[in-house]
């Protein structure tokens, strides 16, 4: 495959910049698109040009360190991680838009990698439940209704990748948010801190500079892992709830 | 675990969820209120005298425990303060969200929004506009291109055969078409009533037939006029 790529090119956080293109023949179509941009990496560095700065990690489509905005779609036009977008979902000759996240949330650090220490803040702020450790409990001695157990691993299989954000014509951060507070919300291990929760998580949200949500539904549509709508709806209800003295 | 970061110490009705709630009972309110005023209109169709004494008694609705007017007065300044809110969330809630982008996408697709649901912010502008056009027209006849009429009948009939004026109108029937279909699943699932398939599915049911409904009601009487079946 030949391909015409525009990459956004950023020397650092404060630098100004923009998208360069390039000319990349010779690409499989097996190549993922993460390993298309390592064989672009080695063109440049071989002609002694600056590589081309992006986050991966696993490469298995679990860990979330990736993301990239492909021609106006977060992580491509297939539904999975940009790790696994094989370069078989685009025609030869295609030219691609290749963009960092935006959002004011996700500061641009270089190239196309961004800060997602906002997601880690709101975690740190109410995304976890407090347990001893030291003797593990018994696996039954809490039991959990099926239909929670199974909504719960739903929402779980987030990644906290951020494709919901960078989707989402708000940037906002609900869907990764409300993902979280379904998680722990519906199982009996979540319930003890499940008010002051959502409110510290959302109060966090805010104060990273994410916007509100719409109910569009571009962020469901963009994510990996195909977490729907309603835990929006959920993390609503937590909110109204625990503000009005009902959760 | 300890928490590194102390939460905002915003009051919980200026957070983006409180915003949104406020945005939600308001919008629900109007939906109300659409509702009984499209069904209201259709009222001209039973002719002059129906229409005049729905109008009349609008104004002696409550009476005597409301002097008279007054069920009419207090309903407009609660849909005034509906009003002074939605508005307010809508405005903080749109500067939050063009803060949150400050550099724009080169390229950006719409892959799953609705057109209705992209159109929310300048189609309730134009709702906006339209609203206070429509008081200046019918409620102070300000503008008056009907002339001088004698009662509520004859002030609609004689502006509705004015195909503009149908035509600004319709316009901005539509616009409240698209503010409801996507306006009313929006309130419910701002409302936190759709954490299933099932009730997310009846909220989009509910707000496409509502969104239909009430569109189609308005349209009916100004066409009527304007095709001469009511005159």
């Amino acid at each position: 495959m030949n391909l015409t790529l525009k990459i956004w090119r950023q020397d650092g956080p404060t630098a100004r910049g923009e998208l360069v293109t390039y000319q990349v023949p010779d690409i499989s179509p097996d190549m993922s698109f993460l390993e298309m941009l390592d064989v672009l990496n080695e063109r440049l560095n071989a002609e002694g040009k600056e590589p081309v700065a992006f986050d991966s990690d696993c490469r298995e489509g679990i860990c979330g360190m990736c993301g990239l905005m492909i021609s106006g779609d977060a992580h491509g036009p297939e539904k999975t991680t940009t790790c696994q977008l094989h370069m078989r979902s685009f025609k030869d000759g295609e030219t691609i838009t290749i963009e960092p996240w935006r959002a004011t949330a996700f500061p641009v650090l270089r190239d196309l990698v961004v800060d997602r220490t906002a997601f880690d803040r709101i975690i740190q702020a109410g995304g976890f439940i407090s347990a001893n450790t030291g003797a593990a409990p018994k696996a039954e001695a809490i039991l959990v209704p099926k239909e929670n157990a199974d909504r719960a691993f739903m929402a779980a299989e987030c990644i906290g990748c951020g494709a919901c954000v960078a989707a989402c014509p708000n940037a906002s951060g609900m869907l990764f948010m409300g993902a979280k507070v379904t998680h722990l919300g519906e199982l009996p291990q979540g319930q003890p801190e499940r008010a002051q929760r959502v409110a510290a998580m959302v109060a966090t949200h805010d104060a990273e500079g994410f916007g509100g949500c719409t109910n569009i539904g571009e962020c469901s549509h963009a994510c990996p892992k195909g977490i729907p709508l309603d835990v929006i709806s959920q993390l609503n209800a937590d909110m109204r709830k625990a503000k009005s003295g009902r959760l | 675990m300890a928490t590194s970061t102390l939460p905002a110490s915003t009051p919980a009705v200026r957070s983006s969820i409180g915003l949104k709630l406020l945005m939600a009972g308001s919008g629900l309110l109007f939906v109300f209120y659409v509702l009984a005023h499209a069904y209201g209109n259709l009222m001209v169709l039973g002719g002059p005298d129906a229409f005049n004494n729905y109008a009349h008694h609008l104004r002696t609705l409550g009476e005597p425990m409301l002097p008279y007017s007054g069920f009419l007065w207090v309903f407009r300044l609660v849909l005034i303060a509906a009003l002074a809110l939605h508005v307010y969330a809508a405005l903080t809630l749109w500067g939050r969200a063009n803060g949150a982008r400050s550099t724009k996408y080169a390229v950006k697709k719409a892959a799953a929004s609705s057109l209705a649901s992209r159109t929310m912010r300048f189609g309730g502008i134009a709702l906006l506009l339209f609203v206070i056009f429509h008081l200046l027209h019918l409620t102070t006849h300000t503008i008056r291109p009907q002339g001088e009429q004698p009662t509520p009948y004859a002030n609609v009939v004689n502006s509705f055969d004015k195909w503009w004026l149908v035509l600004i109108y319709a316009v901005a029937v539509i616009a409240l078409a698209f503010h409801l279909h996507h306006g009313i699943w929006s309130a419910a699932q701002t409302l936190g009533w759709t954490s299933t398939t099932a009730a997310r599915r009846n909220a989009k049911f509910l707000a496409h037939f509502i969104g239909s409904l009430v569109p189609t009601a308005f349209l009916i009487p100004p066409l009527c006029i304007l095709f001469g079946i009511v005159d």
